[in-house]
């Protein structure tokens, strides 16, 4: 069982801080929305707001690594141009789309819009981040305040969606392999 | 309490004021925004397209997301520094700036911006 490098830092940055993101998500978006309520009288425990913190903390981080390994690591592999007469575009997964009208629409408007849908989440839960960070329970107090927060969490969400479904299809199609290979076991040959 | 879009300052309760989060949420929707037009714009315009290509081997994406980063920073410093003491309209910078993260999100959408 092997994995190219190029293979793994694709695995890591979907699988692991974009659908970590996700799930991380709807749980930051429950918590805000059901403890900071106007309406909602039982008290905030400081335990509870810290946790609250820590969790926006590690959701910010997240999209940042997330976005910074897509753009700056695995995206130059996707959009290397290939050397002239090359016939095996395997190397080049953006060319390999562009050269056949049926997978053609897999760049030109999943990896066009996820290139940039994506950097919109860290923006957003960052601001949640430093939102609730300065307000803590006094968020209770600011319904307004709020409701935006939990709006940009929502568009947040979607844009990771968005981003982490056209990575999955982007990877299916076109796949960006290459680098030295991780024989990661053994497996048993008959 | 009376607040408008420029902000009211409340000394007595500064503690409590809207202002510092009001500023995070319109600089983040004109952050969003900033990061779709210039999209749009270095696509539309080979001169923008290479002036964005901060780092080769990303290509103009180095340079649209940073100069998005830069220019989001820069709004929040700057509204941080005039709201942070003051309560403002929070209903209507939320708007705002739910418009324009809205706007941000369709406008990255290539059928839109090809439009432009």
């Amino acid at each position: 069982m092997e994995i190219t490098t190029r293979g793994l830092w694709t695995l890591v940055h979907g699988m692991g801080f974009g659908a970590l993101y996700l799930l991380a998500c709807s749980g930051a978006l429950v918590e805000l929305w059901r403890r900071y309520a106007k309406d909602d009288l039982s008290p905030i425990s400081e335990r509870e707001e810290a946790f609250l913190r820590w969790y926006l903390l590690a959701m910010a981080v997240l999209a940042w690594i997330t976005v910074l390994t897509g753009t700056y690591i695995i995206y130059p592999w996707y959009r290397a141009v290939p050397p002239v007469g090359t016939a095996n575009l395997a190397g080049y997964p953006q060319r390999l789309l562009l050269s056949n009208p049926a997978t053609s629409g897999w760049h030109s408007i999943g990896m066009e819009w996820k290139e940039h849908v994506a950097w919109l989440v860290p923006i957003s839960i960052t601001m949640a981040f430093a939102v609730f960070n300065h307000h803590r329970r006094n968020l209770r107090n600011h319904p307004e305040l709020r409701a935006t927060v939990l709006s940009f969490m929502v568009v947040s969400f979607l844009a990771a969606g968005i981003a982490g479904f056209f990575g999955a299809m982007l990877n299916k199609h076109a796949p960006v392999e290459g680098g030295p290979t991780i024989r990661v076991m053994e497996g048993e040959s008959r | 309490m009376s607040s408008t879009l420029t902000g009211t300052p409340t000394p007595a309760a500064k503690a409590m004021t809207n202002g510092s989060g009001a500023a995070a949420v319109l600089a983040a929707g004109l952050g969003s925004f900033t990061l779709a037009a210039t999209a749009i714009a270095a696509d539309e315009s080979s001169t923008i397209k290479n002036l964005m290509n901060f780092y080769h081997p990303t290509g103009p994406l180095s340079g649209v997301t940073t100069a998005a980063i830069l220019v989001w920073i820069a709004f929040w410093i700057v509204l941080e520094r005039h709201w942070r003491n003051r309560n403002v309209a929070m209903g209507r910078v939320g708007a705002i700036a739910l418009v324009f993260l809205v706007l941000s999100l369709l406008l990255t959408f290539p059928p839109i911006a090809d439009l432009f």
